[in-house]
C-alpha cells in the first residue's frame, strides 16, 4: 500500500523480460491495472497478493544479468507494488543477490570455506577454478560436506545453476542394507518417475492416510512419538494438531528445506533422490491438519533437489495426487517451490517465513508460534524433509511398529550426516540409541591420522565432544544429558593432525557472517565473540578475562537473542574451551 | 455524540517482582511494569510503534520461559510471574548497553547514559590498542537543508523505517539493507534522500533515539557548540498550515524555533507531522 | 442541509470505515497527516476509491481510481444514486425515519442511468456500479472531499449530491459513517465558528433571526444589523459596482489568490481605501493605503483555532512577535478605541468566555478544559459534556429530537461554464503540492528538497502532439490572459486534461489563467475548471 516513487533507472530489456517471464509463469500480473484512461484498480489487497513474489522475482534479475540492477529494483517495484528501498533491503540480504554491478563476466562459482571444507582443503579448489578463469566467491556451507571441498555454480545470462558433483554417480554408503527405512528406496528408485516411486510402495501412505480420516492421522503420529528432526526435537502430533484445531483462516504447510546448518545435508540427498516422497508425506500433512497450501523453501544452492521436487509436483499433479480433490482423499492440496537465496537464518522458521512472504528473512519474536501465526500470519505445520518423511512409515506400519526401533523417548531412526575424517563420509541411518564410536565404526572409523580429536556434534550450532563420548547413546535424552546435541544430524569427525583453533575462528566467524543483524545481543555478540578468538589466535592465548568476557557476551546471546541462531552461536566456540580443544590456558 | 464503541476490557492480573499488577488484555508486560512504577529501559520501543522488539533492553525474566522475553511486545498473560532485577536481567541490559556503545556513538542517545551508569556498562572494554573493535565509523550525510543522518549513531532500532512505513507515513524511502553487523538504513542503493522517496515528514527524525538522525537547526547548533536543552522552552500549539489540527511542540531557544515535534499522545497526530508542519516555520522568523 | 457546517466524523472514524470514497481530494499532499487516518482504515481492510480527474499521490492508494472529467461529480454522484435504488440497497427505514423528499429525488435520478453516467463522466459504467454497490452495502462508509468539490461554480449542488447519497443509505449520524469535507487552512473552521461568515454569528447562529440577533444584542449593548453581509466574490462584484470602496483585509492575500487575477487587482486597486493586516508584505499589502503589521497567530498569539473534525485546539505564544508588530486582539482593540470603543484590553481567555456565553455549541469548552486536553470537538454544550466525535446521532433517534427530517436534494448535473473550443482545447485544473501552500506566502520560507515550483502538468500523448518536451518553457493561455510555464509531461493525469499548483504568485501568476465564474451560495470561484491553450515560445533570436 504505497504511492510508489522510482528514480530515475530503468530496466534493460533483458532484466524485463526475465521478471515478465518469472511471473508469467506463476500467473502474476502488474499490481497497479489500468483497466481505460479513467479506472485504474490497484490496492492494498492486491499488493499483499503479490509481495511474496519478490523473491523469485529477485532471482530472475540476478540469474539475467548477474546482478539487481537499480533499474532492475525499480521495474520489479513497480509491477509488484515493493517500494524499491524495500526491495534493495531485501536484496542486500542473501548472499545469492549481488547489488554491485559484476566485475567479471560468467558464472560465479561458490565455495565453501566451512568446517570440513576447511578441512578438506577449499584453497585447491579455489586455485583450479581460477586457473580455469571462473569467478570465485567464498562463503558458508554449501551443504554437501560428504564430498568436500564443495563448489556450487551460480549460472548468469540466463544459465542455469549447477552443482559440478551432482554429475558424479551417487551411491549411498549403506546401500542394500534391508534396516534402512527412511533411505529405502534411495539409489534404489528412480527418483524422476512416479511410476518407479509406486512400485516400490509409493503413494500407499497417502491411500491409507485418506481411508483413515484426518483424526486418525493425528493420532497416529501423535502415538509415534515423532519429533522434529531439524534440531529442536518439537513433537510432530502436538503441532499438526495445534494447526489442525485452527479454522476459519487458510492454512499451510510449509517444508523446511532450507537446511543450511554446516556439516548437514541430509535432506537434500532425500529431496535429490526420493522427491516424490516429500511431496506425498506434505499431502498428508495438509490432509491431516486440512491446509490446502503446501510451500517448499529450499536453499538455493540446491539445483538438484529443487529440479526433482519440482518435476515430482509436475508429475504428481498431473496424475492427481495434488490439486483438487488430491488422489482421491476428498481433500484439496498443492504444493508451490520457493527458492532461498542464501542466508543460513532463513532456516530458521519464522525467518523462513519472512523470507518467502519477500521481506527480510529476519526471524520473528515468539509467540505467537506459526501453528497459530505462521506463513502470512496463518495457521502452519512447518516440517522438515526428514521428519516427513517419517510419516509415511507411521501410516504404513502404525505407531507401534515405528516404536520398535529407536528408545522410548527417541523412537525411530535418525539420519546422520558424516563428514570430515571418516572412512566414508555421507547418509547414515541409525536407530536412536546407537553409540557415537558405533556410528564412526559404520562410517569406517576415523581417517586422516586414525588419531581421534574431536567431533563436532549438531553443526556450528551444536557443540564438541572428545574422545571420551564414544560410547554416548545417540539419542535427544542422552545427548542433552551430555550437554551436547544431535542438532541436524551432523557428526562431523576431526583426526589429530586438525587445528582447532581455526576450525572454531571460523565457526565463530560463520555466525558473524550470518547473523541477521536485527537483535543487538547477536549483531553486536557475534561480531565481539569472533574478534575476542582472533585475539586468542594472534596471541596464542586467552586471558582468564577474556575468557570470562566469553562467557558473558555467550550468557547474553543465550538469554536475549531473539531466535536460535544467537542462542547457540557460542555453544560449539565454549564446548572447544571446555575440552581444550583451543587455546586451553596462557601460554 | 460519543459513539465510540468501548469494549469491556477483560482484566489480567500478572506478578511483577512480587507484587500484583492488573492490566487489560491485550497489554504488554512493559505496561505492567509502567503500571507498577518499574523503571524499564526501552530502545526501540515507543508508543506510537508497533514493538519490533529488537534492541533486548527492556528483557525480564518470566517464569517457566528458558529465555528472557522482550517486556515491550510480550502480552501479560493471568498467572505470569515476572522478574525485572535479576542478575540475569541485569547481566543482558548491560550487555546491550555494553554492545551498543562498543560499536556506535552513543554520546547523544541521552536516554541511555543513566541506564548504562545503572547497569555498569563498559563499552570500551572489548577493544584494546593492539585489537580495536569493529565500529559503524561513516561520515555525516548531510544533503538537504532539513535533516542529516549520522550512521556511526545508528542503534538499528528501526523506529525509523517504522515511521516513514507502515506505521505512519506510508513512503518506505528507507529500510533495512545489508545483513548482521554491516546491516545500514539505507535508501535503495544509497542514492540521497533528494533522490529518495522521502517527502521530508521528518517523522523518523521525530523517533531517532540516538541522535543518528537530526534536524539540520539542531545538528548547525551542535556544530558550533550552541546546543543547549536547558535553556530551551516548548510551547504546544496548532500547525498554520490546512485544517487537520497538528499539534506541534515548538522547542524555542533564544528566542527561535530550533526544532519541532509533535505529542505521541495527541489523537490527530499519534507525534507524526508533514513537511509543512516540521519544518514550514522559517517565516517566522522572517526568513 | 443539516444545519451547522463541519464535518460530521471524527478522524479515527475513516481508521474503522469499510468504505472511503475519497472525492476531489488529495489528501496525500493537502492534508498529510488526516491520510494518515485514512492510511490506518485502509491497513485495517477498508476499500476506498478516490474520485478524481487526476490520478493523484492520494489516489494511487485506492483500490480504484475513478477520473471523472472536471465538474461532472453531480452526474456521478446521480448515477450512484439510481444504481443504490435499482438495485434496492437503499435503506428505506432510515429515509422514512429520518429523511423527506426521497420520491422526488428517486424520480429526478431516474434518468441517471450508468451508461449515461459513462457518457457524462468518461468512467466506466461498471464502476461506478461498483462503487455504488459497495458504499451503500457498507457498513460504515465515509465519504471525504475538499476543493475538488467546492472549488466549482455549483460548488453547493456539487456537496448536497453527496450528501444524498449519505441520506439514502443512512452512512451518517453514526460512528464510522458520514460526510467529512478537509478544511484547507488551519482555521477555516474556526472562522466560520467565530461568525466569520457574512450571515452568521458565532457558533453558526443566523444574523436575520430575530431571537438570536437579541441575544447577541443584549450581550453587546448595541443595536446590530440582521442583513447578512457579503462574501469575497460578492465584495468583488459590489467593488465592481462601485458600491464597496473601502477594504480591511485580515491575513488574506486576494491580490494572488483570486482567480481571474488581474481583474481582482484592478478592482483592489481602485479602492478608495485599502487597509491590510498581515504578518508579510503580501501583493495585497503592497497595494494598501495602510499596512497593520500582525503577530504570527499559531506562534506568537495565544487562542484557538478548530480543526476540520470540529476540535477546538489552543495555540498559544512560544517566541515574541517582531518589531512593531503586534496581537490581532490589540491591533483590533486599539482600532476600536480610534474609533470611539473602548473594549478595554481582553485577553484571548476573556473573549473566549464571551464568545461561549452567546455560542451553545462551545458553552462547555472552558479555557482550562481546552488547556488541559487534546482539544474538544464541537457541540459541547455543557463543562460536563465531553465533546461530540460526530454530528447528528438525532436522524437515528426516536423522534429525530424534535427536529425536521432531513432533506434530499434534487441537484442537475451542469459542466464547467466554460467550455472547450478549437482556440482553448485543454482543460486547466489547480491543486496543491504536498510541500508549499496557497500563495506561498508561508512556505516559500523553508528550503523545500522536493519543490519543483509551478510546472504545467500535461499527459504524454498531448505532449507528442503539441511537440513539447518535458521540462520545456511554454506559453499557457486562458480567454483570460497568458503566463509562461514549465511542462512536466506527467503519465497521472488524463489527455486533455492540464494541471498546475498556485504556491509560486512571484514565479508563475496561475491565477491570470483561472476562471472567476461562482458559486452564488458559497461564493468560491470555479479553479478548477479552465479552458487553456498550450504553445511553443517563439525561439530566441539568434545572437548576431
Amino acid at each position: 500500500m504505497t504511492d510508489i516513487y522510482l528514480g530515475a533507472d530503468r530496466a534493460t530489456d533483458a532484466e524485463a523480460a526475465a521478471v515478465d517471464e518469472a511471473l508469467r509463469d506463476r500467473g502474476v500480473d502488474a499490481v497497479v491495472q489500468p483497466e481505460t484512461e479513467r479506472l485504474y484498480t490497484s490496492g492494498r489487497s492486491r499488493r499483499l497478493e503479490r509481495r511474496h513474489y519478490l523473491l523469485p522475482a529477485l532471482h530472475a534479475l540476478q540469474n539475467a544479468v548477474g546482478w539487481i540492477s537499480p533499474g532492475g529494483i525499480n521495474y520489479v517495484a513497480e509491477v509488484l507494488g515493493v517500494p524499491p528501498a524495500e526491495a534493495f533491503g531485501v536484496a542486500t540480504f542473501y548472499d545469492l543477490f549481488r547489488t554491485e554491478p559484476p566485475d567479471h563476466d560468467g558464472d560465479t562459482f561458490h565455495v565453501c570455506v566451512d568446517a570440513a571444507c576447511q578441512i578438506a582443503g577449499y584453497d585447491d579448489l579455489v586455485a583450479s577454478v581460477r586457473a580455469s578463469g571462473g569467478h570465485v566467491h567464498l562463503g558458508s556451507c554449501l551443504g554437501q560436506c560428504e564430498r568436500a571441498p564443495a563448489l556450487f555454480v551460480q549460472g548468469t545470462g540466463g544459465r542455469p545453476d549447477y552443482v559440478p558433483a551432482d554429475a558424479e554417480p551417487f551411491e549411498l554408503p549403506q546401500a542394500g542394507d534391508p534396516s534402512l527405512r527412511l533411505l529405502r528406496r534411495i539409489g534404489v528408485a528412480d527418483p524422476e518417475s512416479l511410476e518407479s516411486y509406486r512400485a516400490h510402495g509409493g503413494y500407499e501412505a497417502l491411500q491409507r492416510a485418506g481411508e483413515m480420516g484426518a483424526d486418525a492421522v493425528l493420532e497416529a503420529v501423535a502415538a509415534s512419538g515423532l519429533s522434529g528432526r531439524g534440531g529442536a526435537a518439537f513433537p510432530t502430533g502436538v503441532k499438526w494438531r495445534a494447526v489442525a484445531a485452527e479454522t476459519g483462516r487458510p492454512k499451510h504447510v510449509v517444508a523446511n528445506c532450507d537446511e543450511s546448518e554446516p556439516g548437514t545435508f541430509k535432506d537434500r540427498i532425500v529431496m535429490e533422490h526420493d522427491p516424490f516422497a516429500v511431496i506425498e508425506s506434505m499431502t498428508i500433512a495438509g490432509l491431516a491438519t486440512g491446509a490446502q497450501n503446501g510451500w517448499i523453501y529450499i536453499r538455493g544452492e540446491y539445483p538438484l533437489a529443487t529440479a526433482r521436487l519440482q518435476g515430482a509436483i509436475d508429475a504428481a499433479r498431473a496424475a492427481g495426487l495434488l490439486g483438487p480433490d488430491a488422489a482421491g482423499t476428498g481433500h484439496d492440496f498443492d504444493i508451490a517451490i520457493w527458492r532461498g537465496a542464501g542466508a543460513y537464518i532463513c532456516g530458521e522458521e519464522t525467518a523462513l517465513f519472512n523470507s518467502l512472504e519477500g521481506f527480510r528473512g529476519e526471524p520473528r519474536n515468539k509467540p505467537p508460534f506459526p501453528t497459530t501465526h505462521g506463513l502470512f500470519g496463518e495457521p502452519t505445520a512447518i516440517n522438515n524433509p526428514e521428519t516427513l518423511l517419517n510419516v509415511l512409515d507411521i501410516i504404513l506400519d502404525g505407531p507401534d511398529d515405528y516404536r520398535t526401533r529407536g528408545t522410548e523417548r527417541s523412537p525411530g531412526t535418525k539420519l546422520l550426516c558424516l563428514s570430515g575424517q571418516v572412512g566414508r563420509p555421507g547418509l547414515y541411518e541409525v536407530p536412536f540409541g546407537t553409540t557415537l564410536g558405533e556410528l564412526l565404526e559404520l562410517a569406517g572409523g576415523v581417517a586422516g591420522t586414525g588419531e581421534f580429536q574431536a567431533v563436532l556434534m549438531g553443526g556450528a550450532a551444536g557443540s564438541f565432544v572428545g574422545p571420551d563420548s564414544l560410547d554416548l547413546p545417540l539419542t535427544l535424552e542422552d545427548t542433552r544429558a551430555a550437554g551436547t546435541t544431535l542438532g541436524s544430524g551432523v557428526v562431523m569427525a576431526f583426526d589429530s593432525s586438525v587445528d582447532m583453533t581455526d576450525v572454531v575462528v571460523r565457526i565463530a566467524e560463520f555466525f558473524r557472517d550470518e547473523s541477521c543483524g536485527q537483535c543487538v545481543p547477536c549483531r553486536v555478540g557475534a561480531v565481539r565473540q569472533h574478534e575476542t578468538l582472533v585475539q586468542m589466535q594472534k596471541r596464542g592465548s586467552l586471558s582468564p578475562s577474556r575468557r570470562a568476557l566469553i562467557d558473558e557476551m555467550a550468557e547474553v546471546m543465550v538469554d536475549a537473542s531473539i531466535c536460535g541462531l544467537g542462542h547457540t552461536a557460542a555453544s560449539a566456540v565454549r564446548s572447544a574451551l571446555s575440552l581444550g580443544l583451543i587455546a586451553s590456558a596462557p601460554s | 455524540m460519543t459513539g465510540a464503541a468501548t469494549m469491556t476490557e477483560t482484566a489480567v492480573t500478572i506478578t511483577v517482582d512480587g507484587q500484583p499488577v492488573e492490566v487489560a488484555e491485550g497489554s504488554t508486560i512493559h505496561a505492567a511494569c509502567v503500571q507498577a512504577g518499574i523503571d524499564t529501559p526501552t530502545l526501540c520501543w515507543a508508543e506510537n510503534l508497533t514493538p519490533v522488539n529488537v534492541c533486548r533492553v527492556c528483557v525480564v525474566e518470566l517464569e517457566g520461559s528458558r529465555a528472557l522475553v522482550p517486556s515491550c511486545s510480550r502480552p501479560a498473560e493471568e498467572g505470569m510471574v515476572v522478574q525485572t532485577d535479576t542478575p540475569r536481567v541485569r547481566h543482558s541490559r548491560r550487555m546491550v548497553l555494553e554492545f551498543l556503545g562498543s560499536g556506535v556513538d552513543l554520546s547523544q542517545a541521552e536516554d541511555l547514559h543513566d541506564w548504562m551508569e545503572a547497569y555498569g556498562a563498559d563499552p570500551d572494554r572489548y577493544s584494546d590498542e593492539e585489537h580495536p573493535v569493529e565500529r559503524v565509523d561513516e561520515p555525516v550525510k548531510v544533503q538537504d537543508e532539513l535533516y542529516i543522518r549520522d550512521y556511526s549513531k545508528c542503534v538499528l532500532c528501526y523506529k525509523c523505517v517504522e515511521a516513514c512505513g507502515d506505521d505512519a507515513q506510508h513512503t518506505f524511502a528507507i529500510a533495512v539493507a545489508g545483513r548482521g553487523f554491516d546491516a545500514r538504513i539505507s535508501t535503495e542503493f544509497d542514492v540521497t534522500l533528494p533522490d529518495s522517496a522521502c517527502v521530508y515528514c521528518g517523522n523518523c527524525v521525530g523517533v531517532c533515539p540516538t541522535g543518528a538522525l537530526q534536524f539540520k537547526t539542531e545538528y548547525d547548533l551542535r556544530e558550533v557548540g550552541e546546543w543547549r536543552p536547558e535553556d530551551q522552552t516548548v510551547t504546544r500549539t496548532v500547525c498554520s498550515y490546512c485544517g487537520v489540527g497538528c499539534n506541534l511542540e515548538l522547542h524555542v531557544q533564544d528566542e527561535r524555533i530550533v526544532k519541532v515535534t509533535s505529542p505521541s499522545d495527541h489523537s490527530v497526530t499519534s507525534g507524526h507531522l508533514c513537511i509543512k508542519g516540521r519544518f514550514g516555520w522559517q517565516y517566522v522568523h522572517g526568513e | 442541509m443539516f444545519g451547522a457546517g463541519g464535518g460530521t466524523s471524527s478522524y479515527a472514524e475513516v481508521e474503522e470505515a469499510d468504505v472511503v470514497l475519497l472525492w476531489g481530494s488529495n489528501a496525500r499532499e493537502a492534508h498529510p497527516i488526516f491520510f494518515h487516518h485514512v492510511l490506518k482504515g485502509l491497513g485495517n481492510g477498508s476499500r476506498m476509491y478516490a474520485i478524481d480527474p487526476r490520478r493523484t499521490s492520494s489516489a494511487k492508494f485506492a483500490d480504484r481510481w475513478l477520473g471523472l472529467s472536471v465538474g461532472t461529480d453531480i452526474a456521478l454522484a446521480n448515477a450512484m444514486g439510481r444504481e443504490i435504488i435499482s438495485a434496492g440497497l437503499h435503506n428505506p427505514e432510515f429515509i422514512a425515519h429520518a429523511t423527506e423528499g426521497f420520491e422526488a429525488y428517486a424520480a429526478h435520478v431516474e434518468s441517471c442511468t450508468l451508461d449515461w453516467a459513462e457518457e457524462q463522466t468518461g468512467v466506466p459504467a461498471e464502476a461506478i456500479r461498483e462503487m455504488a454497490h459497495a458504499y451503500a452495502t457498507a457498513d460504515k462508509a465515509q465519504i471525504l472531499w475538499t476543493l475538488g468539490i467546492t472549488e466549482h461554480h455549483n460548488a453547493v449542488d456539487n456537496v448536497v449530491s453527496l450528501c444524498n447519497l449519505a441520506l439514502l443509505t443512512g452512512h451518517v449520524g453514526r460512528w464510522g459513517s458520514g460526510l467529512c469535507p478537509l478544511r484547507g487552512q488551519n482555521n477555516v473552521q474556526g472562522g466560520g465558528d467565530m461568525g466569520a461568515i457574512p450571515n452568521k454569528f458565532p457558533g453558526f447562529q443566523d444574523v436575520d433571526d430575530d431571537a438570536v440577533r437579541a441575544k447577541f444584542e443584549a450581550a453587546w449593548g448595541v443595536e446590530l444589523n440582521g442583513v447578512p453581509g457579503k462574501h469575497l466574490t460578492l465584495m468583488f462584484e459590489a467593488m465592481e459596482a462601485g458600491e464597496l470602496r473601502a477594504c480591511y483585509v485580515i491575513g488574506e492575500n486576494p491580490a494572488d489568490s483570486e482567480a481571474n487575477i488581474g481583474h481582482a487587482r484592478k478592482l483592489l486597486a481602485g479602492l478608495d481605501i485599502l487597509v491590510v493586516q498581515d504578518i508579510f508584505m503580501t501583493r495585497t499589502a503592497e497595494m494598501a493605503d495602510v499596512v497593520l503589521p500582525a503577530s504570527v497567530a499559531w506562534a506568537e498569539s495565544e487562542g484557538t483555532v478548530t480543526s476540520s473534525e470540529r476540535r477546538v485546539q489552543r495555540v498559544r505564544p512560544a517566541v515574541p512577535p517582531p518589531g512593531q508588530a503586534r496581537h490581532d486582539i490589540d491591533i483590533i482593540g486599539e482600532l476600536a478605541r480610534r474609533l470611539g470603543a473602548d473594549w478595554g484590553h481582553p485577553s484571548a481567555e476573556e473573549l473566549w468566555d464571551e464568545m461561549r456565553a452567546l455560542s451553545p455549541m462551545h458553552t462547555g469548552m472552558s479555557w482550562e478544559r481546552l488547556d488541559a486536553s487534546g482539544g474538544i470537538q464541537w457541540p459541547c454544550p455543557a463543562e460536563d459534556h465531553p465533546g461530540s466525535e460526530f454530528l447528528h446521532g438525532w436522524l437515528w433517534a426516536d423522534d429525530l429530537d424534535g427536529r425536521d427530517p432531513a432533506p434530499f436534494s434534487i441537484v442537475h448535473h451542469a459542466g464547467p461554464p466554460e467550455e472547450l473550443t478549437d482556440e482553448f482545447p485543454l482543460r486547466l485544473t489547480t491543486g496543491r503540492a504536498l510541500d508549499s501552500y496557497n500563495t506561498g506566502v508561508q512556505s516559500g520560507g523553508y528550503a523545500s528538497p522536493i519543490r519543483y515550483g509551478d510546472a504545467i502538468d500535461v499527459n504524454p500523448a498531448d505532449a507528442a502532439e503539441l511537440g513539447i518536451a518535458d521540462g520545456e518553457r511554454v506559453l499557457v493561455s486562458s480567454p483570460r490572459g497568458s503566463v509562461e510555464m514549465d511542462v512536466r509531461v506527467q503519465p497521472d493525469i488524463p489527455a486533455g486534461l492540464t494541471f498546475t499548483t498556485f504556491h509560486f504568485p512571484e514565479l508563475v501568476d496561475t491565477n491570470v489563467l483561472t476562471n472567476d465564474e461562482w458559486d452564488p451560495r458559497s461564493g468560491t470561484s470555479e479553479f478548477k475548471a479552465a479552458s487553456i491553450r498550450i504553445s511553443k515560445l517563439e525561439p530566441e533570436p539568434a545572437p548576431a
